[in-house]
């Protein structure tokens, strides 16, 4: 662990949001490599999924949201038989990205929102502690 | 001395905070596979805290915390439904606010009564 400051809502929220981030933009690198062609199969663009893990933090009791990584699937490429393509194989077949256009714009959606939603209880928090603070 | 001033409160208020804290995780951790969502059951957890301060056995400060049980449970064994938990959050806010303003009432009560208005 390298910071070892006791996790605060802020920091909590900070980390979930970047957390949310890389996975918009995982899904987002996807959706701009759909239909990219390699002439291999080991050369074609394979998707990419950043996977979360939580961190729960015992001296305050809130649960941060790490990333632990970005996997590749193991989603085969799709094979398709076009002898005029410049990248075509000596048999004429090259190699598709196998990104799933849909599930990646449903992924960017459902990043949105959770992050939307952050925000809106981030906010929610501040102005309660706003409040206490300015209590007489 | 806190409790005779604040009554119940004192304690509600740090719980209020925390049950925050505790929701806030939940939706922090909406996409985390394999997360658990966690509440906090206000009563119990409030019932424990004012024993402690009754200075009866030292209670442990994982009191009152319950698991959510989900309406359907999900693929990957995360058990956050994100309206739930909003709703959960809204109705805790509200009563934050409440609880505050009962607490600036006393506090305003003590400060009218030391001042002699």
């Amino acid at each position: 662990m390298p910071d070892r400051t006791p996790m605060t809502l802020f920091s909590m929220t900070t980390r979930a949001m970047s957390a949310q981030m890389v996975r918009m933009n995982a899904a987002t690198s996807n959706l701009a490599n759909a239909g990219s062609v390699s002439s291999t199969e080991a050369g074609a663009y394979r998707p990419i999924r950043a996977v979360f893990a939580t961190e729960l933090d015992r001296a305050s009791g809130l649960a941060g949201v790490t990333t632990g990584g970005l996997v590749r699937a193991e989603t085969a490429p799709t094979r398709r038989h076009d002898p005029s393509h410049p990248l075509a194989d000596r048999d004429g077949f090259v190699f598709e990205a196998p990104v799933d256009e849909t599930a990646e714009m449903v992924e960017i959606m459902e990043s949105a929102r959770q992050y939307q939603n952050l925000v809106q209880a981030l906010q929610t928090a501040k102005q309660l502690m706003l409040e206490t603070l300015r209590s007489q | 001395m806190n409790e005779r001033l604040f009554g119940i409160h004192g304690a509600a208020l740090t719980l209020r905070s925390e049950r925050m804290g505790v929701i806030a995780s939940n939706i922090a951790n909406a996409a985390t596979p394999g997360y658990k969502a966690r509440d906090i059951d206000f009563n119990a957890a409030l019932e424990a805290r004012l024993a402690r301060a009754r200075g009866a056995m030292p209670a442990d400060p994982q009191a009152g915390m319950v698991w959510r049980a989900p309406t359907m449970p999900s693929l990957d064994g995360n058990t956050v439904e994100l309206a739930r938990e909003q709703v959960a959050f809204a109705e805790n806010a509200v009563a934050y606010s409440a609880t505050l303003s009962f607490v600036q009432g006393k506090v305003n009560t003590i400060t009218r009564a030391l001042k002699g208005e």
